[in-house]
């Protein structure tokens, strides 16, 4: 009975831990330096995808 | 005729127009670039954005020194022998369209594996094969399609991408530790005498403890180092009372928590700093696209190219240039150091350095100084002086460089702090003795009690909060500031020193006026038919300013490059151009003109003059009205009169000023006790500004070069000049009235400490909520004034 509290916080203190120390390696790395392009990159796959298909339907 | 705008850059077309591919581009460089996109199948770049592109610049063998290993080196960041990284800073990103075809370079040229573009830093990352494409080949990649970029001395410094992150980290571990100190605390909130929580209690407390440890030790880091250099200098900083409170706090729940008589104020200290921290972070609003470190390093190029004595050309480093060399300073370079030229058009554009637009002519023999860009075609040169020892570049030689001013601004808060600690402590000290002669237990309680509650946190961050806030609804106006300290500095001023050339007059638009013999409309009209023929910026002030409808008829038309223009209009010659061209007399006045010659009778000249800017009578009735005005310029005194009519009398005009006596000027009025704000634009003025209390920098282009300065006002918004300085005074009030709220806050917690009834769970609520609501009041305060005046 007593026990099982003490995992349960130890345990959600470690997944914790581990979600905190992924986010310094995340910094630590870069991701968080320029928040602006990726906004605007992700709408590019679209454009890049449909240039693609009539490029093909040209070659066909 | 309804007016045509190029596919590609979105330039008004003139007669020079090309038609391909069904449409229209204004110059041949539009043109190739659609080109060389429409075959790689990039055409996509016109449908993200409509007439994305810049036009694109003639480079021939201007990087040429990149197949230099040696300069090549200092520009790589990363080579391994097969694959290389560069980070180019590229000031025509400006668009989606941008980031997609940049970031698709790999199709133009296989050998290039990745491109990233940072946007807010306008740089792009090249990942590229050594094997299949070189350094130089990349830049004529990248610029063939008009992304120039910027390659100057300065990026010839190692490390340079040594990003800091450190206060984020400092404030990650203080919000983590927060948050998880405030879980734990929360059950001994209600203090129920509880079973299971008695037995647990033990637990959480340690739990509590661990977590703050690196809170205090590594995010509370800098505000102890702080307090620690500030007590060594005999400083009462802000630093003190906020360190001396978290010590406090820290081992007074240290203590609490080991003899078990109570849960300690570990979720007071985590909160604190994270707030703390979290200030710390709104105040530092940095604009990445900006640079307030520019000096004429900057701004000169990395190389240059030497003719050898036979005859060889060969690429120099610029700090390996030699009294006596031979340089080569091709179209669009700038001359690096001063020297003679020896052959070839110059029509050198010194506008970075003085602001003055018109390019100037120099014929050879003539003296060149450092800074000038070369517009016109290839040039030959004789060096006399060496970088440093230029007459521009021996500026940066003054002691004011060396200086970091920052160090010396005694911010409001921290002369504040003064005497908020001394009076603290002796509450602390009074309320201690008081309590120690009735019951000694109590004694130590209510001091620790005193000096935690009385920890200036709400104080501490009005400051950041509000000064932070107007710097970005500064920078939403477009008048970008270095740091917070810039608004204190602003609202401090007493006198306002402009420099006049680029500074108080635009460089957009041209008074154009005509001395000579009258000219008749018709005669007017067939000028204008001609100019319309031409590209030469001169041509097209001048074409633009003439309002008579053209003529049409225009047989013969010749550009010589320098000169000038001829042609036939209506069966008249008409000859534009220098003197030397038209066959008139040289005059001695340093002025830009376009002499007029019709069937071999020379008419006159146009002169041109920069226009001052708009809303500057306004500008300057509204400052004289609280501050001293005086104007320094470069130039003869030809406006002297026209400016006087502007300003009150007392104003000190003066003329004929180099860039050292710039500097001496706001030495003597800083002497005579002055808080001096300078606006300058060039690099001439570059130590008058860094001089001056406030340096600001008027820009008609913010992505292009301007000098060191404390901010960068868009040319824009000049006229809102007065507006910013009376919203810095508004600032230093609202922030003075948040003082005198989280003082309150403190008498309120000073009233639990001093009767010994702070428990944990009232520091717990009355911490945060001092510091939210001051934090509320300033930014809505602060964005409500804004809003009033900058509308």
């Amino acid at each position: 009975m007593m026990t099982i509290i003490f995992t349960l916080i130890i345990v959600s203190l470690i997944i914790a831990i581990i979600f905190f120390i992924l986010f310094i390696i995340s910094v630590k790395t870069g991701q968080f330096d320029d928040l602006h392009t990726p906004s605007i990159r992700m709408l590019f796959d679209d454009e890049l995808v449909k240039k693609e298909i009539s490029d093909k339907n040209i070659t066909n | 005729m309804s007016k045509i705008n190029c596919f590609h850059c979105g330039t008004e077309c003139n007669i020079h127009k090309i038609e391909f591919d069904n449409k229209t581009f204004c110059c041949n460089g539009c043109k190739t670039v659609f080109e060389i996109l429409n075959q790689n199948e990039l055409a996509c770049y016109y449908d993200l954005e409509q007439t994305p592109g810049t036009i694109p610049s003639d480079i021939k063998g201007k990087y040429n020194y990149l197949d230099n290993e040696s300069i090549a080196e200092k520009i790589v960041e990363f080579n391994d022998g097969q694959t290389s990284v560069v980070n180019f800073l590229i000031p025509s990103i400006h668009c989606s369209s941008c980031i997609w075809v940049l970031e698709n370079l790999h199709k133009l040229n296989p050998g290039i594996k990745v491109a990233l573009v940072n946007f807010p830093k306008k740089e792009v990352r090249i990942t590229f094969k050594n094997s299949q494409i070189s350094l130089r080949e990349v830049v004529e990649l990248i610029t063939s399609i008009a992304y120039e970029p910027y390659i100057s001395l300065d990026d010839d410094k190692q490390n340079k991408n040594s990003i800091n992150r450190t206060l984020i980290y400092q404030v990650a571990v203080a919000g983590f530790a927060f948050g998880n100190v405030m879980l734990l605390s929360f059950p001994e909130y209600f203090e129920m005498d509880e079973f299971w929580l008695n037995k647990y209690k033990p637990f959480f407390r340690g739990l509590m403890f661990v977590f703050s440890i690196p809170a205090v030790i590594y995010s509370a880091r800098d505000y102890l180092i702080s307090a620690y250099k500030g007590l060594k200098h005999n400083i009462l900083n802000i630093d003190v009372p906020i360190s001396l409170g978290i010590l406090v706090l820290f081992f007074r729940s240290c203590y609490e928590i080991f003899s078990e008589t109570g849960q300690g104020y570990f979720d007071s200290l985590t909160g604190l700093i994270f707030f703390l921290l979290l200030g710390k972070m709104f105040q530092q609003k940095t604009y990445s696209f900006l640079s307030f470190e520019r000096d004429y390093k900057s701004y000169f190029p990395i190389a240059v190219t030497k003719i050898n004595k036979n005859k060889t050309e060969e690429s120099i480093a610029i700090h390996n240039i030699e009294k006596g060399n031979r340089l080569l300073i091709r179209n669009e370079e700038i001359i690096p150091v001063d020297g003679i030229l020896l052959n070839g058009n110059a029509l050198l554009d010194y506008s970075f350095v003085t602001g003055e637009s018109m390019p100037v002519i120099k014929k050879s023999g003539d003296k060149l100084f450092a800074g000038g860009k070369q517009t016109n075609g290839a040039i030959e040169m004789e060096v006399l002086q060496t970088v440093t020892q230029s007459y521009l570049t021996q500026l940066w030689s003054n002691d004011v460089f060396q200086k970091d001013r920052s160090k010396n601004i005694k911010s409001i808060t921290d002369s504040i702090s003064k005497y908020f600690t001394i009076v603290i402590l002796s509450i602390a000290l009074i309320s201690g003795v008081y309590w120690f002669i009735i019951d000694k237990a109590i004694a130590f309680q209510v001091v620790s009690a005193i000096l935690i509650i009385a920890c200036p946190c709400a104080l501490a961050l009005s400051a950041p909060f509000a000064l932070g806030n107007m710097i970005r609804l500064f920078g939403r106006h477009k008048f970008y500031l270095k740091n917070t300290n810039v608004i204190e500095a602003i609202s401090k001023i007493n006198a306002v020193v402009f420099d006049k050339t680029g500074t108080i007059t635009t460089n957009e638009a041209s008074d154009v006026r005509y001395e000579g013999t009258p000219l008749s409309e018709p005669e007017m009209s067939r000028i204008k038919g001609l100019l319309r023929a031409s590209n030469h910026p001169l041509s097209r002030m001048l074409y633009d300013s003439i309002n008579v409808t053209e003529s049409k008829i225009i047989t013969e038309f010749k550009e010589v490059l320098g000169k000038g223009i001829i042609g036939s209009v209506d069966n008249y010659e008409i000859k534009l151009g220098s003197h030397s061209y038209v066959g008139a007399n040289e005059d001695l006045i340093n002025q830009t003109n376009i002499y007029v010659r019709i069937n071999k009778e020379i008419k006159g000249k146009f002169i041109f003059q920069n226009a001052y800017r708009k809303g500057l009578e306004g500008v300057f009735k509204k400052l004289t009205a609280e501050l001293d005005i005086s104007i320094l310029s470069g130039d003869n005194e030809g406006e002297k009169q026209n400016l006087q009519k502007l300003l009150p009398k007392y104003s000190q005009l003066l003329f004929n000023q180099k860039p050292e006596n710039k500097l001496e000027f706001i030495k003597r009025l800083q002497d005579k006790k002055q808080n001096i704000m300078m606006l300058g634009d060039g690099l001439n003025d570059a130590g008058a500004l860094a001089q001056s209390d406030v340096g600001i920098a008027v820009s008609e282009n913010i992505n292009v070069f301007s000098p060191a300065c404390d901010g960068i006002l868009d040319a824009e918004v000049f006229k809102k000049l007065p507006d910013f300085i009376s919203l810095s005074h508004h600032t230093m009030f609202i922030i003075k009235i948040s003082f005198v709220i989280s003082f309150l806050y403190n008498i309120i917690g000073l009233l639990f400490a001093v009767s010994g009834n702070l428990s944990p769970i009232i520091a717990a609520i009355l911490m945060p909520i001092s510091s939210i609501s001051v934090v509320i009041f300033v930014t809505f305060s602060t964005n409500f004034i804004a809003k009033k005046l900058l509308h």
